[in-house]
């Protein structure tokens, strides 16, 4: 192609902004945002946590579920805005360490609960929830998949899923030699 | 390792990143200072556009550009046909950008580029388009009449194909029958809906002058090529990477949707990163569907239900437009005799268009709806014959002993004949029959209907021809340094684990962990020959292409231990990626010192690549360092193309309870019996055998594609199109049968699809016998929902 001109592009829109200061998994961050921007986008675009997957935007599939202020929550029907002063942990927040997986994730690992892996964050932070708001959870086959069902999978068919809730409880009772 | 990996349950390589949320799929790609696009779409199912007017969303804040079919320049064109086929006369493909027409709600008219995507939406609200809205039909049957309105105005009754295919002599077999069975059956239009959406970005080089694409799409080397070949580049200078992508279903495969050339044209015209990352509602009203056909299929048989012949003729929805050609309906067409002796065959189909989002294979890709077809009209044939519906597949199925068993006359979706390889039909039933334990169940049918409860079976029997052609190829690569092995093949994946199958494969010939197989597929810039992830084929095309490059890496690894290790190639071991002579395990090699002891260097950068420099004492030669047609290092190529499709076979049943109050069903239990030749990894077949059942059990009670008499989508969001959740999808217990295909050197036959073919027919013929007491209708049309049960029980239809 030609070398041309360099063209005189835009670098941003004329929406009004304000600051938010709040604390995503463990650190404390503070943007000037547009009033509009959704948290999903603010985490995968702002902060670049692009583990909150966003399946779509109308709060149905839970794949851009995260915990806010201790609970589930859908990033993609809640604006940035909301979340000043909020703590809110995202996937990437959820193993202990680089090394080491959560127990619910190791779980999913070794159940087979995932394929493509889109939904896969959105389904731990439920389960991670699940189970951080329920000391004696009713791991009932019933009981298990109502807890799953405010997300969606297209992959796996849900069965391997369930298996992981029962293992990742198994390894949180009796650690990981379980 | 010493044990061979190919068919154990080795967990999935790809995970670690994945439940981390450290995958990259494409709007994960960090790109600075990257460009947004939304489109303006039209909002008729049919009209014509009198003038569309920029201006104001041009001079909006944020918008870098703003682009008309007026403004694409080489890209104002019909896009190509994939698939093109003699009996497609009235071949229509869309244009990236519409001019002077629109096709469907949807349709893509404007496209804007802004700083994001918000501002992006913004100004397509500002796009002023003037339209006259033209007349449609929706309905398949009334679409094919002379007074119908057309969708293109020059193709005649709207059929885009007609095409009969013959096996036998299937009149002849009509005329001395004993036995009629006919009936209409009805599949409607699903969507993939693949959780990520489809997606793309694109970034022009101005030094190298190259085209980077990033492509959420099962198909990145035709991709390529296809881009390269409409904007006038070389092949070399356009890379296109699928990296990790969200499920695709076939969704995925069809190529091009407007955005896979846009986006790359304006990446390149305005010197920046460009990405379109579709919505959930675009990919309802802009990515294509499948499914919609209605089937008239007639069974000539004897008064013991012996099929003679069989006669379908149906009626193919393909949407505006055709660019996959007629695959679904050929497969469909293959298809219909399903796992059944049938020496007698006519099956003609129209592919019809309608104003409506374009029709190409989603997960199934035909298979579904012929199943549908024959399955019901088996039953319907027992019912009439008063034969148990086991006993009339039994006395039907192709006999163990009449493998290969050849459709002749039949041409499959590949150009090939139709050609079932192996299998035990007869057994997949038999086992079936027996997990089910028929004695018990009709015992708790009984009961149960004694408690005013009701409990049917349903049972449907599918085949798949699987593993299509031309060809995939796979390079391996021993890395000296780390003595691992890179993989690479032409596919990209969705969330299928070919990572983990593939390295399964290349590992048991190397004598290495499948954790130490680094597979690298979905990349023009890794490898660049081959076709797609489509027709169940990964695991047959890719994987016997690796195998077979394996083996040649392997004997090269084997010659050059043998030098090393001054023993007969014959005695050397390779295992835990060390070659050693048989019996003594310290006199060993790591495959790294092999594969640096393979080539040749002048530098010693670390330890081991001493023993490979000029004055080694190992690497000493008279003459030239390389041989004569030598080549360096451990390394080869080779290709795998089919003869033909393999196919694989199951059957599936369910106890399933109906409330006829409330027309609601229950899957009590779901089983699966399945034959997928020898399985590379039984837990990833399993993974889809469910996922692919979970489709089903939408396509068959959840899930329809709605549209109104004016071709509006009416149910273009999650709210309500229905995708079963956790709590509507029952747990499959599968039972698997290996019957290797004699086709390719690893006996194995694809998978991907199988699970959701049958569902239908499970559901349909489930309701059937729980409602029989009750003398319920017909169920020959599926999404099979609580409103469809209700008029089958006598219900009056609410106007």
């Amino acid at each position: 192609m030609t070398r041309q001109i360099r063209k005189v592009l835009p670098r941003e829109n004329s929406d009004p902004r304000r600051e938010v200061s709040l604390t995503v998994n463990g650190e404390a961050v503070t943007r000037r945002v547009s009033t509009r921007l959704l948290l999903s986008d603010f985490l995968r675009h702002e902060l670049g946590l692009t583990g909150t997957h966003v399946g779509c935007e109308h709060g149905v599939c839970g794949c851009c579920t995260v915990t806010l202020d201790g609970a589930a929550a859908r990033s993609c029907l809640t604006l940035a805005v909301q979340a000043d002063g909020a703590t809110i942990r995202t996937i990437e927040g959820v193993a202990p360490s680089a090394d080491v997986l959560h127990p619910v994730q190791q779980a999913f690992h070794e159940c087979h609960a995932l394929q493509c892996g889109f939904c896969t964050p959105g389904f731990i932070n439920s389960v991670v929830c699940y189970f951080e708001e329920n000391e004696n959870p009713d791991l009932s086959e019933d009981s298990i998949r109502e807890m799953l069902s405010g997300n969606l999978c297209r992959c796996t068919g849900y069965q391997n899923i369930v298996l992981a809730v029962r293992r990742a409880h198994e390894l949180m009772t009796n650690g990981a030699e379980a | 390792m010493s044990t061979a990996q190919f068919g154990e349950r080795v967990q999935r390589l790809a995970d670690a990143k994945l439940v981390r949320g450290e995958g990259n799929y494409i709007d994960d790609i960090p790109l600075d200072g990257a460009l947004h696009v939304a489109f303006v779409r039209s909002p008729f199912a049919r009209a014509k556009i009198n003038s569309i007017d920029c201006e104001a969303a041009r001079e909006m804040d944020g918008v870098a550009a703003v682009y008309t079919s007026d403004d694409i320049g080489r890209l104002d064109i019909e896009m190509p046909l994939l698939i093109p086929h003699p009996s497609l006369t009235q071949a229509r493909t869309q244009r990236p950008l519409a001019r002077d027409d629109v096709f469907y709600v949807g349709q893509t008219v404007a496209m804007v580029v802004a700083v994001d995507r918000y501002t992006a939406e913004d100004a397509t609200r500002m796009v002023d388009v003037d339209y006259e809205p033209l007349g449609v039909e929706l309905d398949l049957e009334a679409a094919i009449q002379d007074d119908a309105p057309r969708v293109h105005a020059d193709v005649p009754n709207n059929i885009a194909a007609h095409f009969v295919q013959t096996s036998g002599d299937p009149d002849g077999a009509f005329a001395r029958a004993e036995h009629f069975t006919k009936i209409r059956v009805q599949v409607d239009r699903s969507t993939a809906a693949p959780l990520e959406c489809r997606a793309i970005a694109a970034r022009w080089d101005t030094v190298t002058e190259e085209l980077m694409v990033w492509d959420g799409t099962q198909a990145p080397i035709s991709v390529r090529g296809g881009l390269a070949s409409i904007l006038g580049l070389d092949e070399d200078k356009v890379r296109v990477t699928a990296p990790d992508v969200g499920g695709g279903f076939g969704q995925k495969v069809m190529l091009f949707y407007p955005d896979e050339l846009l986006v790359p044209y304006a990446a390149m015209q305005l010197g920046r990163p460009v990405k379109y990352i579709e919505d959930r509602n675009e990919n309802f009203i802009g990515s294509a569907q499948e499914r919609t056909q209605i089937h008239e299929i007639e069974l000539a048989a004897t008064k013991d239900g012996e099929i003679l012949a069989l006669r379908d003729s149906f009626l193919h929805d393909t949407g505006a437009f055709i660019p996959y050609g007629i695959a679904i309906a050929q497969v469909a067409s293959t298809s219909i005799a399903g796992p059944y002796r049938v020496p007698n065959i006519r099956v003609e189909f129209k592919a019809i268009y309608t104003p409506t989002v374009l029709i190409t294979p989603y997960r199934g890709c035909g298979r579904p709806q012929a199943c549908f077809a024959i399955e019901r009209a088996l039953d319907k044939l027992a019912d009439e014959l008063g034969l148990d519906r086991f006993e009339v597949r039994r006395r039907n199925l192709i006999r163990d002993d009449e493998f290969p068993y050849r459709r002749d006359g039949l041409v499959f979706a590949d150009g090939l004949p139709v050609e079932h390889d192996s299998g035990q039909y007869g057994r997949a039933l038999d086992m079936i029959a027996e997990h089910i334990d028929l004695v018990a169940f009709a015992e708790e049918q009984k009961a149960a209907l004694a408690e005013g409860r009701y409990l049917g079976l349903g049972l449907g029997y599918y085949v798949e021809g699987t593993g299509l052609g031309p060809y995939e190829g796979s390079h391996i690569r021993i890395h000296p340094i780390t003595g691992k092995v890179y993989v690479n093949t032409g596919l990209s994946c969705q969330g299928q684990g070919h990572e983990t199958v593939f390295a399964q494969i290349a590992a048991d010939q190397l004598g290495v962990d499948a954790s130490d197989v680094i597979v690298v597929e979905g990349d023009t810039g890794a490898f660049d020959w081959g076709v797609a992830t489509f027709a169940s084929r990964a695991a047959v095309v890719s994987g016997n292409a690796i195998h077979k490059t394996a083996i040649k890496v392997r004997a090269q690894v084997l010659e050059a231990a043998a030098n090393m290790l001054e023993a007969a190639q014959e005695d050397i071991v390779l295992e835990d990626g060390k070659a050693f002579v048989n019996g003594v395990p310290e006199m060993a090699v790591t495959l790294a010192e092999i594969a640096t002891a393979s080539n040749p260097l002048r530098y010693a950068f670390n330890e081991a690549a001493k023993t490979s420099t000029q004055f080694a004492p190992a690497s000493k030669h008279d003459g030239p360092a390389l041989a004569e047609g030598e080549a360096p290092g451990l390394e080869a190529t080779d290709y795998y193309s089919p003869p033909h499709a393999t196919w694989a076979y199951g059957v599936h049943a369910a106890i399933i309870e109906v409330d006829p109050g409330l027309c609601s069903i229950k899957f009590r239990r779901y089983i699966c019996v399945h034959d997928c030749g020898r399985m590379i990894n039984p837990t990833l077949v399993e993974g889809q055998i469910m996922g692919g059942v979970a489709q089903g059990v939408g396509g068959a009670h959840y899930e329809r594609i709605e549209y109104d008499v004016d071709g509006n989508p009416r149910n273009a969001n999650f709210m309500d199109f229905l995708i079963p959740y956790a709590t509507e999808v029952p747990p499959v217990e599968i039972l698997h049968l290996e019957t290797p295909s004699p086709l390719n050197p690893l006996g194995v036959k694809g998978v991907g699809e199988a699970g959701c073919i049958p569902v239908g027919q499970v559901l349909a013929s489930g309701v059937a016998d729980a409602l029989a007491p009750l003398g319920i209708g017909p169920l020959e049309h599926v999404p099979l929902t609580p409103d469809m049960i209700f008029h089958a029980l006598g219900g009056e239809k609410d106007e």
